[in-house]
């Protein structure tokens, strides 16, 4: 209580006009005009996210099957800390390393490499929208597509990348890419990578053609070398926008599934979070087990999106 | 037998009379031969009782068609009326399928009794069996004959005749070619090639029928490193990802010796076009040493009906028909799938389109059950860690002392207390 009111009085004192918009009707009026042209949206996320949230997490608490739902019996943290519980598996934490390691390097290669290929785009060029389309489509193919095209391309039988290597002798024998134990973890990490590089590239483009032309302007009549025109004005005027990138990819990394799935299907080697999950639920039939894996990754996605969060509005109000 | 189809097929009348053109799901399982040869009979079916047939098309990977059809039948959906189940899955789905007693009229009677027993789970039949699958090897009888050997006996002497063959035909320019492929993916075939092996050494199935886990024996370890050794020698790396299809991939391609299959490779490959058409030979698999036995692991496929089809009694008539000796019959010639009634072994005409199938009946008769029952429904968890020991002992990422004692001890997790009963 106490805290509250005091953040109150504070914003109040910073912004003493709160005070005059709370005594105007229309203000008032125009503020539950503005609740009530959100409630929609608020109520279609309760519904579609909130409820089977809410379900999910009192799933978690039981020992449901699959095969039989009519019975729950409710067996309160077990499925998370009993003696079998998540976060005592073994195989749960070598899922969460392997989603963690996949994360972070395909995050930073595709930033890498999405970078150059948003400032090769952003050059004046005849073809610029041609190949600004062309370069969308990894993107546009479904990913279970394309880790099955992948799949086939990389195989060492009749695969036609090794064929190429082959050719070029680069290796003197095929290489079983997804299935070599040593290759399939960075295999698929390279696919990402192919896949997920043009939505980088786009978003940073975004960015890119927002910085104010007559910066570079001046540049070029100081005679700025390019290096440090992109060191000094370039980069710290995207650097918003490629962060936000860089979280919606994280995000999306670390829910990883369909590729895995597709290329490597059920090897321990390769576990995700998400694979795991959905092998507690489905193939295991453990309704309740499977519920409290998915709401512990929920927990682990939402706190690393709420840390996000708090580091970036530190940042804009320190700017 | 001839009246007994009669009886069928009046039944089959009889039924359909009272419901007029009713829309049935059938699912006929994923695109390939297979699937042509299950809709044709199901065609046959629909003309002659005047309903009309919908296919449902399924993954190729069974652990899919598992999951597809979990989520199917957990939702009480009606999509689905008729559907093919694993030999493994009755007693993880026998609460959403029909008890077909009522409907099969006795004819039960005519398969074999092992198999029955497996679909019926609490009392209720839950499915009728279709055709059995079991594991054999196939194997290339010209490159045999070329370098003068005889089919080998055990493991040790089919590596050797591969590893001879595939290097002396490597050194003459044929580079693609390998001496053995089979099933290495991390999924349920992979249990049911290590289960061979394990077998073919006496090293017991997993989990024994009294409910004793009993993986983590030293004939195991030595089976596990047997097949080890493969990988990389005269099995390509890549057959740590092969499932069925892509392991006959490359026998049919004609660069392989041997391929340890399920019986329905032999008509896609007897079919015209095929390079190694009348090349091949099959036989048991090996026995692991002098001290060994042949085993097969035994596979094959049910019908059931979905507890929430519309028309439970044409769903019904449609399994007692697809699973029918005349059916059967059929699809043993054309596609080469074992029929499930003792009684067709004998017939002339199976016997001259799949030779196969009287030189290896012993084997169909006495497969080797995975550990299905005794584990009920965590049968697909003990799978799951069993394919992923074997599998890291292939990619060379364990030693299969380490992997089994590991095996042993989370299988001990599971049972909770060390035994299923």
């Amino acid at each position: 209580m106490s805290s509250e009111s005091l953040s109150l009085d504070g914003r109040a004192s910073q912004r003493p006009s709160v005070a005059v918009r709370r005594a105007s009707p229309l203000a008032q009026q125009r503020r539950r005009q503005a609740w009530l042209l959100v409630l929609p949206a608020m109520l279609m996320l309760v519904v579609i996210a909130g409820w089977p949230l809410l379900r999910t997490v009192w799933f978690s608490l039981t020992s449901a099957q699959l095969s039989d739902l009519t019975q729950h019996p409710f067996v309160g943290l077990d499925n998370y800390i009993g003696e079998n519980g998540v976060l005592r598996d073994g195989e749960w934490w070598h899922a969460v390393g392997n989603t963690l390691i996949f994360a972070v390097i395909s995050v930073s290669l595709e930033t890498v490499l999405g970078l150059g290929v948003a400032l090769l785009l952003n050059t004046p060029s005849r073809v610029r929208s041609l190949l600004r389309a062309a370069v969308l489509v990894p993107w546009a193919i479904p990913t279970i597509v394309s880790a099955k095209i992948w799949s086939w391309m990389l195989n060492d039988q009749y695969g036609v990348i090794n064929a190429i290597l082959l050719h070029l002798g680069v290796i003197d024998h095929p290489l079983a890419f997804i299935a070599d134990p040593d290759l399939a973890f960075p295999t698929i990490i390279l696919v990402d990578v192919w896949k997920t590089t043009p939505f980088m590239a786009l978003l940073m483009l975004a960015a890119l053609q927002m910085v104010p032309s007559d910066c570079y302007e001046a540049a070029r009549l100081d005679g700025v070398p390019r290096w440090r025109v992109f060191r000094h004005i370039t980069l710290p005027l995207i650097l918003p926008g490629v962060l936000v990138a860089m979280v919606f990819r994280m995000l999306d990394a670390l829910r990883v599934f369909d590729l895995i799935y597709v290329m490597t299907s059920n090897s321990r080697l390769t576990k995700s979070m998400s694979i795991y999950v959905r092998e507690q639920l489905v193939d295991f039939q453990q309704v309740g087990f499977g519920s409290a894996s998915a709401i512990v990754l929920f927990l682990l996605i939402s706190t690393f999106t709420i840390a996000y969060m708090v580091f970036t509005r530190r940042r804009m109000q320190g700017v | 037998m001839k009246i007994k189809t009669g009886i069928l097929a009046v039944i089959a009348t009889l039924a359909a009379g009272h419901a007029s053109a009713a829309v049935l799901r059938l699912e006929c399982g994923a695109p390939g031969p297979g699937q042509d040869v299950c809709m044709t009979s199901a065609k046959e079916w629909a003309k002659k009782t005047g309903n009309e047939i919908q296919f449902v098309a399924t993954p190729n990977d069974s652990n899919e068609q598992l999951a597809l059809l979990q989520q199917l039948l957990g939702s009480g959906s009606d999509k689905i009326d008729v559907l093919q189940i694993d030999v493994v899955w009755p007693g993880i789905l026998a609460n959403q399928l029909l008890d077909l007693k009522g409907y099969s009229k006795g004819a039960e009677k005519q398969h074999f009794a092992s198999i029955i027993a497996n679909d019926t789970v609490g009392g209720k039949l839950v499915a009728m069996p279709w055709y059995i699958d079991t594991g054999m090897m196939y194997y290339r009888k010209d490159l045999l004959e070329k370098y003068n050997q005889k089919p080998p006996v055990t493991w040790d002497e089919m590596t050797a005749t591969a590893k001879k063959i595939q290097d002396a035909e490597r050194a003459a320019g044929n580079d693609k070619l390998w001496g053995f492929v089979w099933q290495g993916r991390a999924y349920e075939g992979l249990t049911c090639d290590a289960l061979e092996w394990l077998s073919s050494f006496n090293a017991g199935t997993i989990v024994d029928p009294s409910g004793k886990i009993s993986v983590n024996n030293a004939n195991a370890a030595k089976a596990l490193d047997t097949a080890a050794k493969w990988v990389g020698s005269i099995s390509p790396k890549a057959v740590l990802n092969f499932a069925e299809e892509e392991a006959r991939g490359v026998f049919q391609s004609g660069n392989a010796v041997f391929m340890r299959n399920w019986p329905y490779a032999w008509s896609v490959m007897s079919q015209d076009g095929s390079v190694v058409k009348g090349k091949i030979g099959v036989m048991m698999l090996p026995k692991g040493g002098a001290a060994g036995r042949h085993a097969a692991t035994l596979g094959g496929w049910q019908l059931a009906v979905s507890r929430y089809s519309k028309n439970p009694a044409l769903a019904a008539d449609l399994v007692m028909y697809l699973t029918s000796a005349q059916v059967q019959k059929f699809r043993a010639i054309k596609g080469s799938f074992n029929p499930t009634m003792p009684a067709l072994y004998q017939d002339k005409d199976i016997i001259k389109a799949s030779p196969f199938m009287a030189e290896l009946y012993p084997t169909f008769a006495s497969a080797v059950p995975r550990p299905s029952t005794v584990t009920a429904t965590k049968y697909n968890q003990v799978s799951n860690q069993f394919w992923n020991a074997v599998h890291d002992v292939l990619s060379g990422n364990a030693k299969p002392t380490d992997a089994l004692a590991q095996l042993d001890g989370s299988l001990k997790r599971l049972s909770a207390n060390g035994t299923w009963k």
